[in-house]
């Protein structure tokens, strides 16, 4: 095996003496060795990679080199002495002589010099003659001295001519200036990239130095799928409701006649949420075919007549209003259904419920509203449930969340009698912002459907979007949720912990 | 929510707060508290009051919060048109400060700076609750308000009351016009469950008289203009009105206009739309005539309620109403305003159970005095009497009592506690199983799409190569744009639609859903039911059906559905609107066919907006619980 270029390279450092001065230019040592710069300078990183068995500082060159044209004139003389040289002693027509070699170049260059001369009212026309006997040629024998490289004994000023008549290049090599290290060794042996399996069975990893890995480089990325980050936090939701012993509701209805969606819950007929701009409401199927019968009764009576303590609305409630159909705009529509199941059973038992599925509102867009998004809903029906009970178990599911400075607001809920909005104090916004909204069901809406007197049902609710776009920093809803979703943001997304 | 904007001056005069108080120490706060309230800050040109009026808003925006109120913003009439209309067009307009404030939407009696300065000033125990009361004048010398039988098809209510010797001041005069603009948006919805007119009574004669006639025997000079219109001409001078053609509906088709008159052919109004000219109320007027008409005769005696408790404050008796005489068709009298004080009992302890207090029965009489729900001790000292006063319509029920006791007592006091409720969780089967295929998909190289239930019908059909009646869609019957048209009756649109929003993303692109589509059902009890589906799509220079069937292949081995005919699932070729012909196979599992599988048709790749071959799988996953 003949020795390697780095092992080449290493040799002649070796024979060079110690001393400030010492070291090896990488132009000179390809030019003695015979290679191409640019291998050599392969090997003087791959020697330099390995440590301090060189050193080498980084040089830049200025060069001076012959341009194509530069070559030919080297060749065959400057075209000013070319043309000079072709032209007969009795001269020729201007026209005539500029054919000749060196054409137009040398003739403004050869009459600049006074070499020739122009016989303006010579019979057939201007005519060219030699004005001196012999000429030198000067631009040769200056590229003769570049091409020797000796360029840097030229005037400044006829290198400059020159670089202007584009026949000299001004070229800038990188280079280096190689030293020995202080762990200078010419028995530096080939490094290994990778261990293979032979090395492994043969055990020659052990003699075998190999090659460092460049550990400030990424690695490559696996080839895998990845979860949606809203979704990521649903998934975190569910799991902390079913750590404090919620129970999941069926919620996949997204169609809801307007009975179970407001007037089950003691929203009268008139309310603004059951206007056209703010719900969707459906053209097929439009109305629902069947209600509860004995219950819609009742209903009908306590909206209009009052009743079970309560004065009521006192209006003319309708039953076709009701049976509208719409898209839900919550998922108390489910939670009603729920407290119904509930009251129809034999004997009460006290329950937690919990949703998060999709609500639909006929709204206007923008970057945080949507026309669907998700409702996160929380139910608890017991015996002697209390406002402070309310505020305890929502202490409880926010801490979960990450949230422990809480405040509470009063509020108006139509459903909700008392109701509290839940603010927390958002460490970068430096300011209190709603984090959701609850209260404890009125009893227009429980005792109707035949739940105890002494039952109490306290709820909650917040949109899953908006704690998903301040925990992964996103401004506009569309970023987050729908088709134009950026999948860079999906593939990104780190992992949902709420509580860190 | 409606939103009130007051002067905060203005405001502050009519709450008593003065500056009194020492600032040294409170200066040191301001910084801190004016950015931790988040308030935009006001463009105050006055400087030196800055801090001091920081303090202000901060204090004011405390006392909102305990009392249920949001301070939405400060900001002045000049801001308000800058933002709206421009620099330019704001020059000289005022730079008084305002504050809007959000009203929970059934407080009526704060919808205007008297209710709400009143609600506040016994809130903080400064004043005490004033009494409204009704004065009835001797027989004949009321006025009377008559309706006619005309009016029952169009607008069948009315209810009517004076306020006497008023004195309005300009922003009283303006407080006044606002708080009907505030009702008639709120409660009276829009108008077309009331509509309040309000008139100079010196200008005309009772007995007044409610009727309704043809378009075109109506003939007035409408607020504010200068000639005479017929009813029909009115209708059209306004269809071009940016506030007055919202209304212009609520009687437009009705063959007969309901208007009100006095006894001399005056019209004082056309509702819901106009008040006549003749009538107009200045600062200068000194007797109101107030009558609200109709489709919901409550809420046009709630709002008549509110109207003269709020403004009798003015009066030369303050808070005393003139009561009106409205004769029905059938000749029954009734007086209004109704101001009708009520009485309910509630127990302390229902009251302290219901919150998670233990206060005295004296204490929780005091704390429900101090909103404006006049309580004290009956009987053996358990039992606390409430008097319900006309301006909280809001009190229907003990529960409406228990929040007040709640809010006075300031919510942030009450000991929080964890409730003894024992349950066991359940999740749902389905989500149970949706959450364990998401993980499971992902792991398997698919990425996870949210798309949105709702689209336009040619997303589910057209595009897809199908008829609309095809797809048993639920229609939606109000979209204000084609995006909302139908639910989906399938994920692929979805799923197609975020690949289109993500061409520049390298190939090949993998993406799956596993959610809820809706069709028609006549079997349930509303029409329509979702399914649970799950679709997947390989987008890429080939179409990659052989990655797609492995995927099926795979879910089914996650499924334990062996791949066989008796008792696991099979493939059979079939043909698919939207595949391409020859490339499309229905899998059957569970003895049903649940779904298909296949490459997408090249013209569904078009009307897409896609550019590359795209294989498809789509099924139900229901039948695998």
């Amino acid at each position: 095996m003949s020795p390697s270029v780095a092992e080449l390279l290493l040799q002649r450092l070796e024979r060079e003496a110690a001393g400030p001065g010492a070291g090896l230019c990488s132009l000179e040592t390809a030019a003695a060795l015979g290679l191409d710069h640019q291998t050599l300078v392969g090997a003087v990183k791959s020697l330099q990679a390995l440590g301090e068995v060189i050193e080498a500082e980084a040089r830049a060159t200025r060069r001076w080199e012959l341009s194509p044209e530069g070559v030919e004139v080297l060749r065959d003389g400057s075209p000013e002495v070319r043309l000079f040289r072709s032209l007969p002693a009795e001269g020729l027509p201007q026209s005539d002589a500029m054919k000749l070699p060196g054409g137009s170049v040398g003739f403004s260059k050869a009459m600049a010099n006074k070499w020739l001369r122009l016989e303006k009212g010579a019979p057939g026309g201007p005519r060219v003659v030699r004005a001196v006997a012999e000429v030198q040629d000067g631009v040769q024998e200056s590229l003769q001295q570049v091409q020797r490289g000796e360029a840097e004994n030229l005037p400044e000023r006829e290198r400059t001519d020159l670089k202007r008549r584009k026949l000299l290049l001004e070229v800038t090599l990188k280079s280096y200036w190689i030293r020995k290290g202080s762990a200078f060794s010419t028995a530096v042996a080939r490094q290994e990239t990778e261990l293979t399996p032979e090395m492994i069975a043969t055990g020659s990893w052990q003699q075998r130095p190999f090659k460092p890995y460049n550990f400030s480089a990424l690695g490559l990325p696996p080839a895998c799928g990845h979860l949606h980050p809203l979704l990521k936090v649903r998934s975190q939701l569910r799991q902390i409701f079913l750590e404090m012993g919620f129970t999941e509701m069926p919620t996949n209805n997204f169609v809801e006649s307007s009975f179970w969606n407001f007037d089950a819950l003691f929203q009268p007929q008139q309310h603004p949420a059951r206007d056209q701009h703010d719900t969707f409401f459906l053209q097929d199927p439009a109305k629902a075919p069947e209600l509860p019968a004995g219950y819609t009764a009742k209903v009908k009576k306590v909206h209009s007549q009052g009743g079970y303590g309560s004065q009521g609305y006192k209006y003319e409630w309708r039953l076709e209003e009701a049976r509208r159909n719409l898209l839900r705009t919550h998922t108390t529509s489910t939670s009603a259904r729920m407290l119904y199941q509930l009251a129809r059973q034999e004997k009460f038992s006290p329950v937690k419920y919990f949703s998060i599925d999709r609500v639909f509102r006929n709204e206007s867009l923008d970057a945080t509203h949507l026309a669907e998004f998700h409702q996160v809903e929380g139910v608890v029906a017991d015996r002697g449930l209390t406002l402070g009970h309310l505020m305890g178990i929502l202490r409880q599911f926010f801490t979960k969340l990450g949230i422990t400075q809480l405040r509470f607001k009063p509020a108006y809920n139509p459903y909700t009698e008392p109701s509290m909005e839940v603010f927390s104090y958002h460490e970068g916004l430096k300011k209190w912002v709603e984090v959701g909204n609850s209260g404890v069901f009125r009893p227009e809406l429980l005792l109707p459907m035949g739940l105890p007197e002494n039952v109490s049902v306290i709820a909650w609710g917040l949109s899953l979007e908006r704690p998903t776009m301040i925990k992964y920093g996103i401004n506009n809803i569309r970023e987050l949720v729908g088709h134009r979703v950026n999948l860079q943001m999906v593939y990104d997304s780190p992992l949902c912990r709420l509580d860190a | 929510m409606p939103t009130v904007s007051v002067k905060r001056d203005l405001l502050f005069q009519a709450l008593g707060r003065t500056y009194s108080q020492s600032y040294s120490d409170k200066l040191a706060r301001v910084s801190e508290a004016g950015s931790r309230a988040g308030l935009r800050s006001p463009c105050c040109s006055c400087k030196n009051n800055l801090s001091i009026n920081a303090i202000a808003d901060e204090e004011f925006n405390e006392l909102c919060f305990e009392f249920g109120l949001e301070l939405d913003e400060i900001t002045s009439e000049k801001d308000i048109i800058s933002k709206e209309k421009g620099e330019e067009k704001a020059k000289g307009a005022s730079d008084t400060i305002l504050y809007k404030i959000d009203v929970p939407a059934n407080r009526y009696d704060l919808l205007c700076l008297e209710g709400l300065v009143r609600g506040l000033q016994v809130f903080k125990e400064r004043i005490n609750l004033p009494r409204y009361e009704k004065i009835i004048p001797p027989q004949g010398e009321g006025q009377r308000l008559i309706i006619t039988e005309e009016t029952v098809h169009v607008r069948p209510h009315a209810v009517a009351a004076v306020l006497r010797n008023i004195t309005f001041t300009k922003e009283r005069y303006d407080s006044f016009i606002d708080l009907q603009e505030k009702l008639h948006q709120n409660i009276c919805r829009r108008r077309a469950l009331v509509a309040i007119g309000t008139h100079d009574l010196d200008t005309i004669s009772g007995p007044f008289t409610f009727t309704a006639k043809a378009p075109s025997e109506i003939k007035f000079k409408p607020l504010n203009q200068s000639q005479e219109y017929t009813a029909s001409q009115i209708m059209d001078l306004y269809r071009t009105d940016s506030h007055l053609r919202h209304y212009l509906h609520l009687i437009e088709n009705k063959p007969l206009y309901p208007v009100i008159y006095d006894s001399n052919g005056v019209v004082l109004s056309m509702p819901p739309i106009i008040n006549g000219d003749h009538t107009k109320i200045s600062i200068n007027t000194r007797n109101v005539f107030i009558e609200c008409t109709g489709t919901d005769i409550t809420k046009a005696k709630i709002v008549l309620d509110i109207i003269v408790t709020m403004f009798s404050e003015y009066c030369e008796k303050p808070f005393s109403v003139e009561a009106a005489e409205v004769v029905y068709p059938n000749g029954k009298t009734i007086i209004y305003p109704e101001l009708a004080y009520r009485k309910e009992k509630v127990k302390s302890d229902h009251i302290n159970k219901k919150i998670g207090i233990s206060e005295t029965p004296s204490s929780l009489a005091k704390l429900l005095t101090r909103m404006c729900l006049k309580s004290h001790v009956i009987g053996n000292g358990n039992n606390i009497e409430i008097e319900i006063p006309p301006t909280r319509a809001d009190i229907m029920h003990a529960c409406d009592i228990v929040e007040d006791a709640a809010i006075a007592y300031g919510y942030n006091n009450i000991q929080m506690t964890i409730p003894k409720t024992y349950t066991i969780a359940n999740q749902l089967p389905l989500n149970k199983l949706t959450e364990l295929l998401r993980l499971d998909l992902a792991a398997a190289g698919f990425t996870e799409a949210l798309t949105f239930a709702l689209c336009s019908q040619e997303d589910v059909a057209d595009k897809l190569g199908m008829d609309i009646s095809a797809t048993k869609a639920v229609r939606i019957a109000n979209p204000k744009t084609a995006e909302f048209q139908v639910a989906r009756t399938t994920l692929l649109p979805g799923l197609l639609k975020t690949i289109a929003a993500n061409r520049k993303m390298p190939l090949p692109l993998k993406l799956f859903e596993i959610s809820d589509i809706v069709v028609k059902d006549p079997n349930t009890d509303v029409g329509a039911r979702n399914y649970r589906h799950f679709c997947a799509v390989y987008y890429n220079k080939s179409p990659g059906f052989e990655i797609i069937h492995g995927l099926l292949d795979r879910v089914m081995q996650l499924l334990e559905v062996p791949p066989n005919e008796e008792n696991g699932y099979t493939i059979k070729a079939t043909e698919g609107s939207a595949f391409f012909p020859g490339r499309c196979a229905e899998i059957f599992a569970k003895g049903q066919s649940v779904g298909k599988l296949g490459v997408l048709h090249p013209d569904v790749i078009t009307k897409f907006e896609l550019t590359m071959p795209c294989s498809a799988l789509e099924i139900n996953i229901e039948p695998f619980l």
